[in-house]
């Protein structure tokens, strides 16, 4: 048995201890907002908060989260207590996605950094952001996260 | 009520008590579904695509697929514009995958009418008369300018037009004493006033004017606006449904194995290694293909990964890159085709004071769509139903009926956003429909058929590498006069290999050259590799010249003032080569493609480790005029960040016969990190719309090589930048 919370929600399911987390959500749990891009670590379309911290689901085991709460894209807003967190806002705001494939896993690891560390260098973005977007909306992404920051330090 | 579907084409009808204008550039749909799935009860119908509902909300069909182009949005914008609706009471909705709105006829007629190439892959499918009605493509970058300018202007404006008369005959009053704004009719002088919702019903019997009057552009309300994306609220909060989250009842999914050698046939599978597993349904055989259907992705891909597949060896197995680029070279010198043939470029060449040759080269490319391949399919009934993301619904469709022996009207599409199309969810292109097709056919539940990544790069249909050789001539006083380009591969655009310069003497020719690996319409088509190979040779060309890049250029473009302007706009904004911070350099390319013209400058300089980093990009970009600025704008970057991705990293190389790249680790994509900066700067020339989703993509390479040659001296002919470890070594700038 795979035990954890997911959204708030604790989940118990009889699967293989191998089986990465994101197929648990997407296959047997449903939750279809977390993407598949690569599988291999790679490109963080799969990428979800547990514990708060981002982790690609794709090559997470359900062992290795055994326990744990787990946010995803489908949950972000409810912990935020409000229709949207700030984070989906200011992708609206800056009208960020194109296809949208790429942007659950942008927004978790994005809102995952903010929480960590409200206050990012560049650098620090760049080196927690490693998400690809094949639709190319970085330069969005980084005005709609510095659009965040900025409102930290004001 | 059905449609009277007698009066359907170019006529008016009632429908439910309301009304219906046909501007379908075809026939009335042979199939009824179509017919039913307009005429749902209570609403009233204003042209194929347009619904005014009697709670006076507009509802837009917009027969396309929405990409991140802005398409669900700019083309209601454009309808909502001419009919003066309010937009907060415009509702959007994908038409639905039957003839009624295809877009095949209206594409191919007005890009021609408008002197607008068709691209070739839309061209080839259209010209089958059977598959006319077939054809609901998203690509070209047509969306806007063909179904956008000719038929969503078109039916608002003739609605309006309707229902200004109607009011007119109601209140008997003058149409002239008529205004229409926001929804509503109004005759200021009675201080009357309608809803549209209320006169949708009577405005029926008036016929709609096959050329209504059009708004100029000083009286649009809408188009022009950056009006915020209706697609991007359900992007935010993981609500939008891409084909891989289709989820039915009892599912299964299937993961696959190709024969890594494009076209080999499957030869044997061990398949009870897989049945033994845990959630494993069924091993399907296929042609050049294994299959692996379980109750969950990763079992069967688990499953899949356990077997032990063997596939018939073919002469195939001995091609690589290097046999292919031999394979080019001698192509290039046995029979060409003849492209462009102007002037007498042999005894031109034959004359010159000093020529100049150099042969360029580009990799294959795949498409890597953040949305690896996938298709459900549930046969049932004696039916099927079918749920993808696909820049062709209608092609889907009938690709489906066509494998499985079904009718069309027996095909039911469920369309969903598309992760990423880049040409590659195009017709023509269905390898994916095609096996989820034929593993479906043996389940009586849905099938969901999903593409590994790796499957996803190793089956795609990759950009064409090409070679292309090139020789110029200068007379005594330094004139280019004669230009030579012999290439391979037949053009689609045609034009793409065509220098916009005026240049006296040209001979343009190609080669045919086909490879056993499969090909597609990648971002741009051709003007992806032949931007970089025309505006790198024109820039060695200026500085063999011994002129600035940018005045050699616009010495060339006296007679192509919008060309001109794009150049200037780009360096001005740019602020070409002033205050350069030490060890960067600009580099600049133009091109025109789909009607559009783009010219960038690209800041570069050279990392401590010998790579290429780019600082900034300027683009400038005459589509003629905005329809929502911030789609421009955000195209534009997206274009770029596609095209700077494949000049620095993009590079797909084959080695026995099989591609050898697997996943994003060893073909590497752009990331935030070394992302530049871009500055999107549009030229609203009022010339006729250009397209937006290509046109940024060509240029990038060129501008950046360009800046290369400057900070290092060597000239970059082939791509990836990634394949070279530069030393900075300056070469003289001419100002
Ligand atoms: S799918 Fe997990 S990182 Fe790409
Ligand atoms: S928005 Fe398409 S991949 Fe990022």
């Amino acid at each position: 048995m795979a035990r954890f919370r997911v959204n708030g929600v604790a989940q118990e399911l009889d699967i293989e201890p191998e089986m990465p987390l994101l197929w648990a959500l997407r296959d047997e749990l449903g939750l279809t907002g977390t993407k598949f891009g690569c599988g291999v670590a790679a490109c963080g379309a799969c990428t979800v908060q547990v514990n708060g911290n981002p982790v690609r689901s794709c090559v997470t085991p359900v062992s290795a989260v055994e326990g744990t709460d787990i946010t995803t894209i489908e949950g972000l807003a409810v912990n935020a207590a409000a229709a949207l967190s700030p984070v989906q806002q200011a992708w609206i705001d800056h009208q960020v996605p194109q296809c949208g494939y790429c942007q659950s896993g942008m927004i978790m690891a994005v809102s995952a950094l903010l929480t960590a560390n409200p206050n990012p260098s560049d650098d620090e973005i760049d080196g927690a952001i490693t998400n690809i977007c094949r639709c190319g909306t970085y330069p969005r992404v980084r005005k709609a996260i510095r659009s965040l920051t900025a409102a930290t330090t004001a | 009520m059905k449609i009277n579907r007698r009066r359907f084409l170019l006529g008016t009808t009632v429908v439910g008590g309301g009304l219906l204008i046909g501007y379908a550039t075809t026939r009335p749909s042979k199939h009824s579904v179509a017919n039913d799935t307009l005429a749902e009860n209570g609403q009233s119908f204003l042209t194929t695509w347009l619904r005014i509902d009697p709670d006076n909300t507009v509802t837009v069909l917009v027969p396309h697929s929405e990409m991140g182009q802005g398409v669900l949005t700019s083309l209601p914008m454009m309808a909502a514009d001419e009919l003066d609706a309010d937009w907060d009471l415009v509702r959007v909705e994908q038409a639905p995958a039957t003839d009624l709105f295809a877009n095949g006829v209206l594409v191919k007629g007005f890009a021609q009418s408008m002197g607008v190439s068709v691209p070739g892959f839309l061209d080839g499918a259209i010209n089958k008369v059977s598959e006319i009605m077939n054809i609901q493509i998203t690509g070209g970058s047509s969306s806007v300018r063909f179904t956008g300018e000719n038929g969503m202007r078109v039916a608002g404006a003739a609605a309006r037009e309707m229902l200004i008369k109607t009011a007119a005959a109601r209140w008997e009053v003058p149409e002239s004493e008529l205004t229409a704004r926001l929804s509503h009719v109004h005759h200021e002088a009675s201080g009357r006033t309608a809803t549209y919702g209320e006169l949708a019903s009577d405005a029926a019997r008036f016929e709609p004017s096959p050329n209504p009057r059009l708004k100029e552009p000083h009286e649009f309300t809408l188009m022009g606006k950056p009006i915020p994306r209706i697609d991007i609220p359900a992007k935010v909060d993981g609500t939008a449904a891409f084909g891989m989250d289709a989820r039915l009842p009892g599912m299964l999914y299937a993961a696959v194995k190709t024969s890594p050698v494009f076209g080999n046939k499957l030869v044997s599978v061990n398949s009870d290694v897989a049945l033994q597993r845990r959630g494993v349904v069924r091993v399907v055989e296929l042609d050049d293909a294994v299959a692996v259907v379980a109750d969950n992705y990763w079992r069967a891909k688990q499953a899949l990964a356990a077997l032990d597949i063997q596939f018939e060896a073919t002469a195939n197995d001995q091609v690589s890159t290097q046999s292919i680029y031999a394979q080019f070279d001698t192509a290039l010198q046995g029979e060409l085709n003849e492209d462009v043939e102007e002037g007498d470029t042999p005894t031109a060449l034959a004359g010159a004071a000093t020529t100049i040759d150099a042969t360029y080269r580009v990799p294959y490319l795949a498409h890597a769509a953040m949305e690896p391949m996938n298709c459900t399919v549930h046969f049932h009934d004696g039916k099927a139903d079918v749920w993808t993301g696909t820049q062709d619904n209608l092609g889907i469709r009938g690709r489906v009926a066509s494998i499985s022996g079904l009718d069309e009207n027996d095909v039911t599409m469920h369309m969903f956003y598309l992760g990423g199309g880049f040409g590659r969810r195009l017709p023509n292109t269905t390898n994916t429909i095609d096996q989820a097709t034929r593993i479906a056919q043996q389940f009586d539940v849905p099938v969901q058929t999903i593409w590994s990544r790796e499957e996803d790069m190793q089956q795609d249909y990759y950009r064409t590498a090409v070679t292309s050789a090139f020789r110029a001539g200068f007379d005594a006083s330094n004139n280019l006069i004669a230009w030579e380009n012999h290439y391979i591969g037949k053009n689609e655009p045609a034009e793409a290999a065509h220098p916009p310069y005026s240049i006296p003497n040209k001979s343009i020719a190609y080669a045919d050259s086909p490879t056993h690996v499969p090909l597609g319409a990648w971002r741009s088509v051709a003007h992806s590799q032949h931007t970089f190979f025309l505006e790198s040779f024109v820039d060695e060309l200026a500085h063999k010249a011994g002129k600035n890049p940018y005045q050699f250029r616009l010495d060339m473009l006296r007679d192509k003032p919008r060309h001109t302007a794009v150049l200037k706009a780009a360096a001005e904004r740019a602020g070409w080569e002033r205050n350069l911070p030490e060890g960067h350099a600009m580099g600049i390319a133009l091109q025109e493609s789909f009607g559009s013209i783009v010219a960038q400058v690209a800041e570069v300089s050279i990392n401590s480790d010998g790579s290429v980093r780019v600082h900034r990009v300027t683009c400038a970009l005459d589509c003629g005029r905005s329809v929502n600025p911030d789609t421009v704008a955000s195209q534009a970057e997206s274009g770029i960040i596609y095209g700077l991705t494949a000049a620095l990293y993009g590079e797909i190389t084959i080695a026995n016969g099989r591609v050898e790249q697997t996943n994003f680790n060893d073909y590497e994509m752009l990331r935030l990190s070394d992302s530049p900066e871009i500055d999107v700067v549009t030229i609203e020339s009022g010339a006729a719309l250009g397209g937006l989703g290509e046109p940024a993509t060509p240029p990038v390479a060129a501008a950046v090589a360009n800046a290369v040659y400057i900070l290092t001296g060597q000239r970059v002919r082939e791509l990836p930048l990634k394949n070279y470890r530069f030393t900075a070594a300056p070469v003289e700038r001419v100002a």
